[in-house]
């Protein structure tokens, strides 16, 4: 069930504030930044379960704002530092934190690099913002990579000119490697500990470059990686493996802003994208057998998967890598109820799921399938 | 020039000093003021340094009205993809949902409104708030009858019920009054009490008017007889059912029946002891001097419309409404002049669809009410085409004008889009005028614009945008976004200006910079000559790095004779092929190396030529004039030692 609350500002981000996985709760707070506003605005949410006034089940509440702050710049970027701090990335090439004060359910800045990405005469946007606390990763429209810390102001790494075009997404790939992916259809590994100015490993694919706009990595096993870009087909990477995506599957008719693995439960995935729709994806395997041994071929139209994974591991291949074949399932389902302006993010999280578009509306539903 | 309806309504500005000129200048929705000494020339005095907007349409700005916006813009977009191939009859119940949709859409916003108002600490703002809510209010109250009139267009019997709900829903404060009454202690005897009941009648709920006068029966037991009579009176008023099997004649006469005998006891004096009861009796007969007495509870015209109309014809068909819909306003009206709202209503009632569009037009500040309804009544065929000077139709030219004021907003163009697409004959064009006027601060904006082009075959403004974000890119010197934008746009002439930037950036250097991007170009080297070339000429520095000598040597020769090379950079070229030259092993063919003199020659006779023309200084020929004689000798040299190589037999 899908509920649609406008909220007079155009979404671009929104993500869940994580829970304690020890009490196995359903989130309920949720931050949302907007973009292309003359004030731009950083809100955060309550979606209470209202247990006591006696709804009916699946009725959905509508979410309530609870505070918000001005922000300057579009929120290019969106993610919690911990239970109270929320990093945003600013068009102004600014990153800030912000922290919630739960007592007085008010936000205020509590920190600010202001000109963190820039040309030499110019703000150049800060595109996405990843952090594993205290440690926040910056990208941005300059080919810069930032490493920055909580309560320090000064920046702990800089690779200047990391890349000669924008870097749209980063995502941690182990706790001192990160992946980005840029404009011109490229994922580079970096390895922070060798502080040096180029990547250690730059995957892509062959033929057309597209840029890549979104990138996740798999919870459980780190060496895959799904992309998203131009043309809105989902990519699934074998970081080990060559440089070439191991599947490649057609997701969207536009760009997909946002991909992502659910968190607790890897055999699901969501995309969303520009032609304004969210798509759900499940897949499982049922039988282990090695794919050089069922042949290359798979009868799915809409699919195309790579050369054979060579040998080994044949157990563990992951379903996500053989794409939708004859050895693997692939099931998508539309998630929102009717076509929409674009979908610009979502964050999934337990049973939950939150996005929000340019139609000015956030979609809660309370009850994903996973 | 055509005559004005109204008179223009007088802005003052308040930053102008008074007396002062004022210059001007029209935007896409407002307009641009400043103080001028409007003088053409001559000294000119300090004059005021401010420049004002004007702006006549605030209520885009308005948080909670940008909802009304967003999800009417949802709503219509759904009326859009309706299919044509049913016959309108079938889709009747499905526009009638529509325009219910679209009044809750008012309905939700006006309530949301009126809490901002109550809560508002500002008396401005509250005021303000107080006037966006009551404007919604007449808009929904027109909307509605628009609906009940012109959509369902019921016929004769179930019209005066949809009227009967549509008097109801707009007069609430009855239900508010009846639950102060009905709280209190002894309801009977309750100040608002009688009027109260009066309202029930002359809504027509009688099942509320006898419960009410029950309460009064039980007070006063010795009228017993009078108040049961009332009740079955009251009881047994026909009410038209549509879905019945009944006919209409049926029912009048049923009606006229029932209407006589009210009539008797009327005249027989039954009610005449209570005061009360007769006016109920007089109202139930349709008396309009006692309606007229009730003027505070009928509270406008076309209440007290209805009610007649209840209590004399109820078989009124759709035709003469505006005959009594003419008496009742003269009737009720002391002043005689009626409000914009009330010629509205009248006009609706008149069944003139254009007239009711032409007064809300001017009446209202914004064209969202007037654009939404007549693109869902011109889908339920109602509006004749009707050609205006320039062109196109009504629907269309009041679709352009709101989607153009939603366009000058900073958010809500998005929006915009997808009236202008369903606009047949200009939307297309206003849409590539305005989209091209986007601020694009960021890559993802432009991203989301070129999307909207692209998709519409926009080709003119793909390229426009493209080069806009290619030539931003390369003045703040990332040349690997201004290469993914000339891809985009398959701009082969900005590809080669990016390459043109490399070639230079290295004969500075002498190193590449971004080899990320050169090193990885793929097939796009083919969308440029100069662009494939770069892209060779690095894999030559590859190839020597590896010491490939051999296939270095092919390609750099390739280079050259294949004319992929330009020849400026044909020098820089023979140097680099000058150590390949001078190596101890022999790696171009004597073939090669007549292909490399060649070459040579014929850069230096262009060079001859350019240098006769121009005055060229001393030095910079001396050192052209040596380097042509370093790589002379060496390649007479390793011609020699091709040749020895090439023709000694292998043993």
């Amino acid at each position: 069930m899908e509920s649609a609350k406008y909220v007079s500002q155009k979404v671009s981000k929104a993500r869940w504030r994580p829970v304690s996985s020890s009490f196995l709760q359903q989130p309920e707070i949720f931050a949302t930044g907007s973009w292309d506003n003359e004030e731009n605005k950083i809100s955060i949410w309550s979606v209470g379960n209202y247990e006591n006034s006696g709804l009916e089940d699946g009725f959905e509440g509508d979410p309530q704002l609870i505070c918000e702050n001005k922000h300057d710049g579009d929120v290019l970027g969106l993610q919690f530092l911990d239970q109270e701090r929320i990093v945003t990335a600013s068009s102004t090439g600014a990153v800030t934190i912000f922290r919630h004060h739960h007592n007085s359910q008010t936000i205020s800045v509590s920190q600010q690099w202001v000109k963190a990405h820039h040309y030499p005469c110019d703000n150049a946007p800060c595109t996405a913002v990843v952090c594993s606390s205290p440690e926040i990763i910056t990208v941005g429209e300059d080919g810069r990579i930032i490493v920055l810390r909580a309560d320090q102001d000064c920046m702990a790494q800089v690779i200047e000119n990391a890349d000669s075009s924008t870097i749209h997404a980063v995502t941690y790939l182990r706790t001192t490697e990160i992946l980005t992916v840029n404009s011109i259809g490229q994922i580079k590994l970096w390895d922070l500990r060798q502080q040096s100015n180029s990547a250690s490993q730059i995957l892509s694919l062959s033929g057309d470059r597209v840029p890549l706009y979104c990138i996740d990595r798999h919870p459980n096993q780190q060496h895959i990686v799904a992309t998203g870009g131009q043309d809105g087909m989902l990519c699934m990477w074998d970081v080990r493996q060559g440089s070439m995506p191991s599947s490649l599957m057609e997701a969207h008719s536009a760009e997909m802003w946002e991909v992502h693995f659910h968190p607790t439960n890897p055999d699901h995935l969501f995309t969303c994208s520009e032609d304004g729709s969210l798509l759900h994806w499940e897949t499982s395997s049922h039988s282990d057998m090695p794919s050089f041994l069922q042949g290359s071929r798979n009868s799915s139209v809409t699919s195309r998967s790579a050369m054979a994974l060579a040998g080994g591991n044949q157990s563990l291949i992951s379903a996500w890598l053989n794409g939708d074949s004859s050895k693997s399932r692939l099931e998508t389902t539309h998630m929102l109820p009717s076509q929409t302006l674009s979908v610009n993010s979502l964050d999934v999280l337990g049973q939950c799921l939150v996005c929000g578009t340019d139609g000015e509306a956030i979609f809660i539903n309370k009850q994903v399938p996973v | 020039m055509e005559e004005v309806d109204v008179e223009p309504v007088v802005t003052n500005i308040s930053g102008i000093r008074p007396g002062k000129r004022m210059g001007f200048a029209w935007g896409p929705g407002d307009i641009l003021v400043y103080e001028t000494q409007n003088k053409a020339s001559g000294p000119t005095g300090s004059g005021c340094a401010f420049i004002h907007v004007v702006r006549k349409d605030e209520d885009i700005y308005s948080p909670i009205l940008r909802k009304l916006f967003n999800e009417s813009h949802h709503i219509f977009v759904g009326l859009q993809t309706i299919k044509d191939d049913l016959p309108s009859k079938s889709k009747k119940p499905q526009f009638v949902s529509i325009s219910r949709n679209y009044r809750s859409v008012i309905r939700a916003c006006m309530e949301e409104l009126q809490q901002a108002a109550v809560s508002a600490n500002d008396t401005d703002m509250a005021t303000q708030y107080g006037n966006q809510v009551s404007i919604l209010l007449a808009i929904e109250l027109i909307w509605n009858l628009c609906e009940v009139l012109f959509i369902d267009a019921a016929p004769a019997g179930s019209l005066l019920l949809h009227l009967l709900d549509w008097v109801r829903l707009h007069k609430s404060d009855v239900d508010e009054k009846a639950k102060g009454v009905l709280q209190s202690d002894s309801p009977a005897e309750h100040r608002d009490y009688w009027d109260v009941v009066l309202s029930y009648v002359l809504q027509g709920r009688l099942e509320d008017t006898r419960k009410m006068l029950m309460k009064q029966a039980m007070l006063q037991p010795a009228a017993k007889s009078m108040y049961k009579l009332m009740d079955s009176l009251l009881s047994k008023m026909p009410f038209y059912n549509p879905g019945g099997t009944q006919t209409l004649t049926e029912f009048d006469v049923k009606w006229r029946n029932w209407h006589e005998e009210v009539d008797r006891y009327l005249k027989d004096n039954s009610f005449a002891s209570n005061q009360h009861l007769e006016v109920i009796c007089k109202i139930l007969l349709g008396d309009e001097d006692v309606l007229l007495e009730h003027k505070e509870l009928l509270s406008t015209w076309y209440y007290f419309l209805i009610t007649r109309l209840l209590y004399c014809h109820p078989t009124v068909k759709p035709t003469e409404l505006h005959y009594y819909a003419q008496s009742s306003m003269m009737m009720f009206l002391d002043s005689g002049v009626p409000e914009p709202l009330d010629s509205i209503l009248l006009a609706a009632f008149e069944f003139d669809i254009h007239q009711v569009i032409k007064d809300c037009s001017i009446a209202l500040n914004n064209w969202w009410f007037v654009a939404h309804l007549t693109d869902l009544l011109d889908h339920c065929k109602l509006l004749q085409s009707h050609n205006l000077h320039f062109g196109s139709n009504l629907r269309e030219f009041l679709l352009l004008e709101y989607a153009s004021g939603l366009f000058t907003h900073h958010s809500l163009w998005q929006c915009a889009v997808d009236y202008f697409d369903h606009c047949p004959e200009f939307g297309r064009v206003y849409l590539e005028l305005q989209i091209e006027r986007v601020p694009l601060d960021t890559e993802r904006k432009a991203l989301k614009v070129l999307r909207i082009c692209e998709e519409r075959q926009m080709s003119e403004q793909v390229r426009s945008i493209c080069k806009i974000m290619a030539m931003r890119a390369v003045r703040n010197n990332r040349l690997g976004s201004a290469l993914s934008w000339s891809i985009r746009a398959k701009d082969a002439a900005f590809a080669t200006l990016i390459s043109e930037r490399f070639l230079q950036d290295y004969c500075a250097k002498g190193t590449f910079s971004d080899l990320d991007l050169i090193d990885n170009l793929g097939s796009t080297m083919l969308l440029s000559d100069r662009l494939t070339f770069l892209g060779k000429y690095r894999e030559f520095h590859k190839l020597y790095g590896e010491k490939c000598f051999s296939d270095a040597a092919k390609l750099l020769l390739s280079l050259m004779t294949a004319k992929i090379a330009p020849q400026s950079f044909w020098m820089t070229l023979l140097t680099d092929a000058l150590p390949l030259l001078e190596q101890k092993e022999v790696i171009f063919s004597a073939e090669q190396t007549y292909e490399l003199m060649y070459c040579l020659e014929e850069l230096t006779s262009s060079l001859i030529t350019a240098a006769s023309g121009s005055g060229r200084p001393m030095q910079e020929e001396d050192v052209e004039v040596t380097k042509v004689e370093m790589l002379r000798l060496a390649l007479a040299r390793n011609l020699a030692s091709a040749i020895v190589k090439e023709g000694t037999m292998q043993t």
